[in-house]
This record gives structure tokens, C-alpha cells and sequence, in this order.
């Protein structure tokens, strides 16, 4: 158990290399930070699988590649089946005595968007959860299908303007609920669920730890704001992630063996959703007369979600 | 350490039986494998050697095709040996995945146990799921009986990871016909099995982090033509490989296998290329033929599917007056695969057979050695006058009014 002290940032950024700073990620998205979180927050040898995507595309385009550590991409929906034949390998291999470094502990870990999580490998990573295989599922859930432009994924929330989900004269943008994939990952009794933020860096470390050490599944949802497509100015992303958070658009918690469900982050002032959606210009249409009860049904559902998270802590069941 | 297991010097064994035995003395790392008949048998029977001791591997059973053959990949580029079995849906939902494990350069065995493809659904044997992957990149040989699948799967281990091929390997066998009836099959001794595969050797391992390795990287129009057309190279090229293993695989068992099979092809007048185990019906109609009407037939069937035996083709056909190439499965809206392949051989040879193409046993129809007969008398017909007298496709077998396409115009 290699773990790394998260006491300070400055050091904390710096204490391992493995995601060099040369790939292809618009400046200013948080994919990076969620990523370089993971990286630095254990010292032992990792194998990352990743389904196609930003993250993907981003930091292997022959002939470079931007990971330091073992790393494969197969396809859009499969990530998480790619770890967890890795994972099977290992434990094949370490019975046999057929690996280098035996003693060198190992990680495995399953990088997806929300397109390949929510939607297209939904299936994939539910089954790798059911089998039980060692390793830590996290979604860069930025919301839509960035990575081809910007469509709706399961994952859109209500009112956002996607291609694929307009807002225009006689539409308001994305008329779905967004899913609750931790809610439906907890259910699968996987040990160690949880969403994190990465402006709550030190919440997000631990709970990466958390994840890596347990054993068995986790699955961890992070929100990762996309400039590009949420609209924003590139050097806004941690404070369009604090709004996120602080409005409790994004409630920071996690759920133990299916159950266990604790509050990892209060906001000491809890901010309107209406500050969070007016800076981002998808939810620009939602300020028109007309549109303002959208406005009032998402402020509605974050009230309603957050008293249901609260009591579920409180029961302990 | 896995315990070792006596086997009779002949023992009765279906395809499938054969299959998961030569995977058992293969001591596969992982099988990521979802069932699907008929090649369910495979994937179950390493479980059991699995859950009896007889194998020290991981068995993991994925919730679909596509997940095994994902399971698969991950796996193989952790470094160690993987096989896996499918048929028909199950290969269809595979495929994207197909390409993807051979453009990585892993080395898999996937036994594909042939059935056809719905709609109409259908559980029986054809090669629409082979013809399916024909471009997928991996080697592709063809057992004709249960024998043949231990064998080619034994082979098909040190094919795929021998350091100049590095590419998956498919093994196919008839779906019932082949993989549910229990034949005479001689194995190797565990021992002698597991010594002419050898142990494997991991390259550009993920489990090896002295040096880190990217896998599934992105091209674009800089580098991906090349990258194809190396790969492509290294499956073309494989055939150096492809041989050397059967010449030691027959200097172990006496059991002599080529690229190309033919039989009684040196004196051949006519000719039928099949695959898979009507291979067998129609050399005894050839032979049937010969010592009874003294027709010098002969039967062509190619042993390696992928690299296509292209020269060898041209070679044993280029004396023979006319020949029915026999497909397994329609390839909608155009001739049949083996019957394009053959031409596309032919035409570069000086002295080329009258071609012509037969769809037959599609979804299961039985083809029999009475069918084979007819089909070769046919080609004496056409050897006699010089000219195809019939359509050049035709379907056998089918039920109602007789379907064929393509009359030749003669001037």
C-alpha cells in the first residue's frame, strides 16, 4: 500500500509524472485535473484502460503518447472489460510466478466520458461491477458527447442545449432527466461508490485512495466541466465547478457497499442553481420569460435530491 | 500447479470435447467467453477443467460477445496466453472487437464453431458467421472433423505467438456436424502437448512497468495506411510460420497438414473446393466416382482460410478442366466468396478451369455424397463441351423451382 501524503497541493501535483503535460485536451478542461488526481494519489503501478473519447483521443496519437504508465483504448463502450481481463491476467500470472515484479503491487483502473459510461458501455461496466474484478471505474462526466460536438448523452441535464437536444424557438433544450448512474452503480452493491469534484481536491484524493485500496469494484461519477461545450471561459473551469458544487447541481458523497451513504461536502452557503446555469451559456435560452419555469423545476429537483441524501445519511440504512 | 490428466492413446471426442482438451494442454491464462450454441461446450468445458483443478487459469464469464472478445484483448496485452469460442450472433457481436485484437498485434485463439446468421434465426451449421469475419485480420484455419479441431487448435497457439506473426488466430469447425459428433481423435500426451506449444512469451507486456506501453493508440491519414498495410504484411507473410508448425506438428504426430489440402488431385479432370466437413462428403464422392463411373475427380479445400493460398490455388487448379467452387453461405447480391476468390486466383494463371459456384447447406440443409456426385458429373458435362451449360451459380439443395444466375453467352 504505496500512498502518497495529499497535504499540500504544490507538492502533491508534482509527485509523480505519468500523464505528461504534451496532449491534445482543450486548455482549460478538467479531464486532466480528475486524471492527474488519480495518478498522483498512489505510488503503485497502474494499468489504465480508456474508452474512446476526449481523454483518449487527446493523449495517444501516434506516434506519441502522453502516458507514463500502462495504458489501452479498444474501443467507445469497453474500458471497462479491457481492466478487467488485465485484472484476470494478473491474477492468472501471479499464481503462476509468471510476472516480472511479483511483489510490485498493481491498480487497475477504467477511464470513460458519460458518453461511454451512461449510454454505450453502460452494459460492459455493469457487468464487470456484477463479476467483482479488482478495479476502479471513474467517469469524466462532462455531460454530453463532447468529443463528437457536443450531443445530449443520457447524462445531459434537463434544459442544456445540445445538437442533438436544441433549445430554439419552441424548445428549451434537453426535456429528460439526467440519469442516476451512482445510484444504479451502489445498486449493484459494488464496496465503494461515490461522485467527487475536483475543486474539492483533497475530497477527490482520498476518495481515489479509497477506491484503489478497497478490493473489489468502485465506481466514482466526477464532474468535469467541458469549456467547450457547457460555454464558458477556459480560465473559469474550477469556479464553474465550485458553483456546480456549491449549488448542489453536483452533491459530493459516497455510498458503501450499496448502503453507507455519506455527505462528503456541505456547502457552507448553498448558491441558486440560477447563478450556476447563467454561467454557462448551454442554459442561456433558460433566462427568457418563458422559460423560467425550467429554472424553478431544476432548483426544485436539487432541493428535493439533496433532503433525499441527507435523510439516507442520517438512517445509516 | 495444475494436475496433469491421462488420456487414452484414441479417445471419443466430439469437435467441442477436442477444442476444450487441446485448450486444457494449451494451460490457457484466461477465458473470457459468453455461450452460444453450438459452441457452447468449449467455453464449459474449461470452466470445468478450471473448477477441477486440470487447468491454473482464470475463467471469466463476460455478460456478451462483445465483452469476451474485449476481456480477451485486455488480457492479451497483460501478457499472457487467451483463447476464447463463439459462433454466428455471438461472432457478429464480436466483430468490432476482431479487428481491434488483430490491429493490436495479440495473439488470441478464438474457436469459431460455424452456424448460420439470422433473421431467420436458425442454430445450425453454415460459414455465414466465417464469411462475416473474412476481413477482420486474423489467421484463419479450417478443421474439417474433431481431430482436426485438437489439432488446429494446438497449432493455432504457436502460430499466434510466434514472435513473427503475433496475430489472433481463428480455428472454425462445423457447427453440429463437426462439434456435437463424437469421432476418433488421437491426442498428444499432455506433456508432449504443452512441450510443442511451448510457454509463452510476453512482448510489449502491460504487466511488465519497467516499460510503459500505449495500446489502441489513435492514426489518422499520417500513419494509418501504413500501420494496415503492415499488418496486412505480417498476416500475408505468416504462411512461412503457418508452415513450419504443421511440418513440426506432423514430425510429432504423423498427421500431415497443408494450406492447402487437395486430394486426388494429381490426374484431376474436375474439381470441387469446398470447406469444413463437407470436404470429407465430397472426397467420397470423388472416390465413389472414380471407381465406379472412372471420372477423375478431385477435392480442393483450403486448410488456411486467412492467409488465402493464393499460388498454391493457382497451382493445383491449372490442369483441372472444370470446377464447382462450393459455398457455405451467400454473400448476398454476388457470387460466392470461395467461387470470387478462386476466379480472382485463376485469372492470373495461364491455363484456368471452367468455374462455377454452388450455395448449398445454408441454415443446416443437409449435403450429401449422392449431391457431390451430381455436382462433379455436372463438371464432366461442362469439361466434355468446353462451356458452362449451366448458370454459373447455382443453389443445391434448395427446395422448389431451381434458382440460378448467370448464363454464359457463348459466341
Amino acid at each position: 500500500m504505496a500512498i502518497t501524503s495529499i497535504k499540500n497541493l504544490k507538492e502533491f501535483s508534482t509527485n509523480n509524472e505519468r500523464l505528461e503535460g504534451a496532449h491534445l485536451l482543450c486548455p482549460g478542461c478538467a479531464h486532466s485535473m480528475i486524471v492527474r488526481e488519480l495518478l498522483n494519489c498512489t505510488d503503485d503501478n497502474l494499468v489504465i484502460a480508456t474508452n474512446t473519447g476526449c481523454l483518449e483521443v487527446s493523449t495517444a496519437v501516434y506516434p506519441y503518447t502522453s502516458w507514463d504508465t500502462s495504458w489501452i483504448h479498444i474501443g467507445f463502450e469497453n474500458a471497462a472489460t479491457a481492466a478487467a481481463g488485465a485484472e484476470a491476467m494478473y491474477k492468472a500470472r501471479k499464481r503462476k510466478g509468471t510476472l516480472k515484479d511479483p511483489d510490485a503491487p498493481v491498480k487497475f483502473v477504467a477511464f470513460g466520458g458519460d458518453g461511454s459510461t451512461y449510454d454505450i458501455g453502460f452494459q460492459w461496466i455493469s457487468g464487470a461491477i456484477e463479476r467483482g474484478h479488482d478495479f476502479t471505474y471513474i467517469c469524466l462526466d462532462n455531460e454530453n458527447y463532447a468529443n463528437t460536438g457536443g450531443q445530449r448523452s443520457s447524462s445531459t441535464p434537463v434544459g442544456a442545449h445540445t445538437s442533438t437536444a436544441q433549445a430554439g424557438r419552441v424548445s428549451y433544450g434537453k426535456k429528460q432527466k439526467k440519469k442516476d448512474i451512482v445510484a444504479i452503480m451502489a445498486a449493484h452493491g459494488a464496496p465503494y461508490v461515490a461522485q467527487l469534484a475536483p475543486n474539492k481536491w483533497k475530497i477527490m484524493a482520498k476518495g481515489f485512495q479509497k477506491a484503489l485500496e478497497t478490493e473489489g469494484p468502485c465506481f466514482i461519477n466526477t464532474v468535469s466541466a467541458c469549456t467547450t461545450e457547457w460555454k464558458f471561459n477556459p480560465k473559469d473551469t474550477i469556479n464553474i465547478i465550485d458553483l456546480a458544487t456549491d449549488s448542489l447541481m453536483f452533491p459530493i458523497y459516497e455510498i458503501i457497499n450499496g448502503r453507507e451513504l455519506n455527505i462528503l461536502y456541505r456547502p457552507k452557503t448553498v448558491v441558486p442553481v440560477e447563478e450556476y446555469l447563467a454561467a454557462q451559456g448551454r442554459y442561456k435560452h433558460l433566462f427568457k420569460p418563458e422559460n423560467r419555469h425550467v429554472i424553478d423545476a431544476i432548483q426544485k429537483d436539487i432541493n428535493e435530491k439533496w433532503e433525499y441524501l441527507q435523510r439516507r445519511e442520517e438512517a445509516k440504512v | 500447479m495444475a494436475e496433469k490428466m491421462e488420456l487414452n492413446e484414441i479417445e471419443v471426442w466430439d469437435g467441442n470435447q477436442a477444442a476444450a482438451q487441446a485448450l486444457r494442454q494449451a494451460q490457457v491464462d484466461v477465458v473470457a467467453a459468453y455461450p452460444i450454441t453450438p459452441s457452447t461446450p468449449i467455453v464449459e468445458g474449461y470452466g470445468a477443467f478450471v473448477a477441477n483443478g486440470y487447468i491454473d487459469g482464470e475463467f471469466v464469464m463476460v455478460e456478451s460477445e462483445h465483452a469476451a472478445m474485449s476481456g480477451c484483448v485486455g488480457a492479451a496485452a497483460a501478457g499472457g496466453r487467451v483463447a476464447t469460442a463463439t459462433s454466428s450472433q455471438g461472432f457478429m457481436l464480436m466483430i468490432e472487437v476482431l479487428y481491434q485484437a488483430s490491429g493490436m498485434r495479440l495473439p488470441i485463439v478464438l474457436n469459431v464453431v460455424n452456424r448460420a446468421i439470422a433473421s431467420p434465426l436458425n442454430v445450425r451449421g453454415d460459414h455465414g458467421d466465417m464469411y462475416a469475419g473474412r476481413d477482420s485480420g486474423w489467421i484463419q484455419l479450417d478443421a474439417f472433423n474433431a481431430q482436426e479441431a485438437y489439432d488446429m487448435n494446438l497449432c493455432a497457439f504457436k502460430i499466434s505467438e510466434d514472435i513473427n506473426v503475433r496475430l489472433p488466430v481463428m480455428v472454425h469447425q462445423d457447427g453440429f456436424t463437426t462439434s456435437h459428433t463424437a469421432q476418433n481423435v488421437r491426442p498428444l500426451s499432455d506433456d508432449e502437448a504443452y512441450a510443442f506449444i511451448g510457454d509463452y512469451k510476453p512482448v510489449d507486456e502491460m504487466l511488465d512497468f519497467s516499460k510503459a506501453v500505449t495500446y489502441g493508440a489513435q492514426t489518422e491519414e499520417d500513419w494509418h495506411f501504413e500501420h494496415k498495410a503492415k499488418q496486412h504484411r505480417a498476416l500475408m507473410d505468416s504462411y512461412v510460420v503457418i508452415d513450419r508448425v504443421f511440418e513440426e506438428f506432423e514430425k510429432k504426430t504423423g498427421r500431415k497438414y497443408r494450406r492447402l489440402e487437395s486430394y486426388m488431385m494429381d490426374d484431376a479432370e474436375v474439381a470441387i473446393v469446398a470447406l469444413g466437413a463437407t470436404v470429407e462428403t465430397c472426397i467420397l464422392a470423388a472416390k465413389e466416382l472414380r471407381e465406379q463411373e472412372g471420372l477423375k475427380a478431385g477435392v480442393v479445400a483450403p486448410r488456411s482460410i486467412r492467409p488465402f493460398p493464393f499460388n498454391e490455388i493457382r497451382e493445383v487448379l491449372a490442369n483441372v478442366k472444370a470446377v464447382a467452387a462450393l459455398d457455405h453461405s451467400v454473400s448476398m447480391g454476388a457470387m460466392g466468396m470461395l467461387y470470387n476468390e478462386i476466379a480472382g486466383a485463376m485469372l492470373s494463371a495461364q491455363e484456368r478451369p471452367l468455374l462455377t459456384n454452388f450455395i448449398y447447406g445454408l441454415g443446416g440443409r443437409d449435403f450429401a455424397v449422392d449431391e457431390a456426385k451430381r455436382i462433379f458429373r455436372e463438371q464432366k458435362g461442362h469439361a466434355d463441351v468446353g462451356y458452362i451449360t449451366t448458370e454459373i451459380q447455382q443453389f443445391s439443395g434448395l427446395r422448389g423451382p431451381k434458382l440460378g444466375f448467370y448464363e454464359m453467352k457463348r459466341s
